[in-house]
């Protein structure tokens, strides 16, 4: 029923293929993308992968679903997986994943004069970029390692799909810049030729920053400063790796959306962004699309079918009986003959002879059921349309729909179902379910 | 009602358009209301169909019965220049701190010192007057970060004002803290009926409450409509629907016929929406154990309009918000 057919994105052979390295999921809040990244790890561990989800949503109930109790910092392997694979699934921790770094590359009294500076403690717990930062700083870890077939990852719900990208590097230009260079050594800086005016203002800004800031914080930073000195270029560096195995083609993007304007407004945004940054995109992950089993009866007919029905039996109620005799305007379009309603309208309303008549409850009942179904089909169009400008800006953006479940997911079983469904939904012609 | 009204919530409740409704529903009878937006997204001008934001406040709406909607979009950075103008008169300076990095440094890598602004920013609009000593805006509503970050964001003292003990940035901590913790203020989350934004909100509030911070209202979004009024019975009789679909006119209701085959496909989605409102309603119950006002605000099924903005803010107002 799409008038714009999107090229169908193929999940499966994405899973299958062993340069497949790593996958990520990225999108708007709020549009499934955790539950994305659990569902495809577990098809890919399912389909013989060894595969490790990362992700950085704190919600308990996907842990659940997964059988573990709470996810941490640590790759803890699924239990019940079917097949030959292995799922394992971890959970972001900030600080702790900032602690290590810092204790894999100081000695034991630098860590600690580290780990203890206030500045680093609160740095380190988390405020605007952190967590993007040590997203990416993990995935460089975990492939490093080559201990898995696949990594999927799901990205932090950011302020907008930009920061995922754009963290590492300003947390990386903040730690290689001149401004900490700054901090650490004004007289340094201001020694050199040339550089007098600057020293100036250098020095008015240290002041006002202490001003500002308290000089106390000030001194904090200097010293976290001047510990993490030689740990800076790593950072840099490290960031810029992640950076380059993100575009590299072992890597696959996966955008999620729901066929809702502003999240696929917010998509397009990110498939432009993917694009400019060189990034490999594999797709587009449609979720919670609608579909009807009755897609040939129009919202414009269930309606007016309903109000038909609704209209007779007030008719009816009037006239103290149920099953009155055929109104002209019934159409006759259908091939079978109208089931026999008694003309002589001698029929109580209960309906004794059964047959003849249409019984009260079930008239009441289908007239909510035709509502009901209007309702979906004029869901469906507006799903449909929304998708269709995405298509029509992006027509080269393959495109997976997944049909939506009524309740949400508690459990492998559920899981797996999303995964079916993801693997079906580019196979198919789009728009069904 | 608090003056400053903070509107939270999961990512994809549309926590924006329920802030700017709710701006629209405190600006009567020549009430003035400021709408805040602090994430830079430029939600507020898409819902209000006006060109983005500048870092200035902006008549966006006149309300039904002339209260008026000013709106801001805080930039950060600008609101840092403008925070050293005021205390230091920087003048130039303000660049060269811009091109070292340290305006960067301020507003995205140092701790707190971000949310300080936003909220403080915020504050100091609360607390304007006017010549004549009156408050400039009547309502301040800010359309603040998700439910998972909003206590945090919130309570900046702990972070900022113990790191920097001293100076303005810690005075300036204190001073918009004693406001956010007062009844001045009112923290709202807004949810779906589903179990993941149920979950947050009853998370957030506990949180809220647990830093002090007043837990102010849950402001339920996008509710559906009720179409069946009763459950269908299970023991139903396929041939009976069958008939009365055959006597809407929608074809034959013999085994095969077009009325017939509808019948599976419209129990189907039938027991899908049964579904759906039994969870709702275990959302709705989980919802109440919080103890806090909740409001419904209808699913605007064409999305969300000037018009449709219109309508939720009417009916705010109608349930005494």
């Amino acid at each position: 029923m799409s008038l714009t057919p999107a090229v169908p994105l193929d999940v499966d052979p994405l899973l299958d293929d062993p340069e497949t390295r790593i996958m990520v999921c990225c999108g708007a809040g709020g549009v499934g993308k955790t539950t994305t990244a659990a569902a495809l790890g577990l098809r890919a561990a399912e389909r013989g992968r060894k595969v490790v989800v990362l992700t950085i949503d704190p919600a308990r109930r996907l842990a659940q679903s997964m059988g573990i109790d709470s996810l941490d910092n640590t790759p803890r392997r699924v239990k019940d997986v079917d097949g030959p694979g292995e799922l394992h699934a971890m959970m972001l921790d900030m600080k702790r994943t900032f602690d290590e770094i810092v204790e894999a590359h100081a000695d034991a009294e630098r860590s600690r004069a580290i780990l203890e500076n206030p500045f680093y403690q609160s740095l380190s717990a988390g405020f605007a970029g952190t967590q993007e930062y040590m997203a990416m700083e993990k995935l460089g870890q975990l492939r490093s390692r080559e201990e898995w077939d696949l990594i999927v990852v799901d990205t932090p719900p950011s302020r907008s799909a930009l920061d995922f990208l754009d963290a590492p590097k300003n947390l990386g230009s903040f730690l290689d810049g001149k401004f900490i260079r700054v901090l650490m050594a004004p007289a340094k800086v201001g020694g050199r030729a040339g550089m007098k005016f600057l020293n100036v203002g250098m020095s008015m800004m240290t002041g006002t920053l202490g001003k500002l800031l308290g000089g106390q914080f000030l001194r904090d930073v200097q010293t976290f400063v001047a510990a993490m000195d030689t740990m800076f270029g790593g950072f840099r560096t490290r960031a810029d790796a992640t950076y380059q195995l993100l575009q590299a083609p072992g890597t696959a993007f996966l955008v999620v959306a729901a066929p809702e304007r502003d999240a696929l407004r917010e998509a397009a945004y990110f498939v432009e962004r993917l694009a400019a940054e060189k990034m490999p995109l594999a797709g587009l992950v449609l979720n919670r699309v609608h579909g009807s089993g009755a897609a040939q009866l129009s919202a414009e007919r269930a309606l007016a079918a309903a109000e038909n029905l609704d209209e007779r039996r007030i008719v009816d109620q009037d006239a103290g009986k149920v099953g009155v005799q055929n109104s002209p305007e019934t159409p006759s379009g259908s091939p079978e003959p109208e089931p026999a309603h008694s003309v002589d309208g001698t029929n109580s309303a209960d309906g004794t002879d059964g047959t003849d008549t249409v019984d009260a409850h079930a008239q009441h009942l289908t007239t909510g059921l035709l509502r009901l179904h209007a309702e979906r089909m004029q869901l469906l169009a507006r799903e449909q349309r929304t998708r269709d400008r995405f298509t029509a800006l992006h027509p080269e953006v393959a495109v997976t729909e997944v049909a939506a479940l009524p309740g949400d997911v508690h459990d492998l079983a559920g899981l797996r179902d999303i995964g079916d469904r993801l693997a079906a939904g580019g196979t198919r012609p789009t728009g069904a379910a | 009602m608090s003056r400053l009204q903070v509107v939270s919530g999961k990512g994809g409740t549309g926590k924006t358009t329920v802030a700017a409704a709710l701006a629209l529903a405190l600006a009567t009878e020549g009430k003035r209301a400021l709408l805040v937006e602090v994430e830079g997204r430029q939600g507020i001008a898409q819902l209000f169909e006006t060109e983005a934001l500048p870092y200035e406040e902006r008549k966006v709406a006149v309300a039904p019965g002339g209260g008026e909607v000013y709106a801001l979009a805080i930039d950060v950075e600008l609101a840092l220049l403008d925070y050293l103008q005021m205390f230091y008169r920087l003048g130039g300076a303000g660049r060269a701190l811009r091109k070292i990095g340290a305006i960067d440094f301020a507003t995205t890598i140092a701790p707190g010192v971000r949310d300080v602004l936003l909220t403080g920013k915020v504050c100091e609009a609360v607390r304007r007057k006017d010549k004549q000593g009156r408050f400039a805006y009547d309502y301040v509503v800010m359309d603040a970060p998700p439910t998972g970050r909003i206590t945090r964001f919130l309570n900046v003292n702990d972070e900022v004002a113990g790191l920097a003990k001293i100076g303005p940035i810690h005075n300036q901590a204190q001073a918009v803290m004693r406001v956010l913790k007062s009844p001045e203020t009112a923290v709202h989350l807004v949810t779906l009926l589903e179990e993941m934004p149920v979950q947050e909100t009853v998370d957030g509030m506990a949180e809220l409450k647990a830093a002090g911070l007043p837990a102010g209202r849950v402001l339920v979004n996008m509710v559906r409509p009720a179409v069946l009024d009763a459950p269908v019975p299970t023991d139903v009789r396929r041939q009976d629907i069958a008939k009365a679909l055959s006597r809407a006119g929608l074809g034959g209701a013999r085994k095969g016929g077009r009325a017939e085959q509808l019948v599976e496909p419209l129990l189907a989605q039938a027991a899908d929406y049964e579904e759906r409102v039994a969870l709702e309603r275990r959302q709705r119950a989980e919802l109440a154990e919080l103890g806090l006002p909740v409001h419904e605000l209808e699913l605007l099924a064409e999305g969300i309009d000037l018009a449709g903005l219109f309508r939720l803010a009417a009916e705010l107002r109608k349930q005494g918000l």
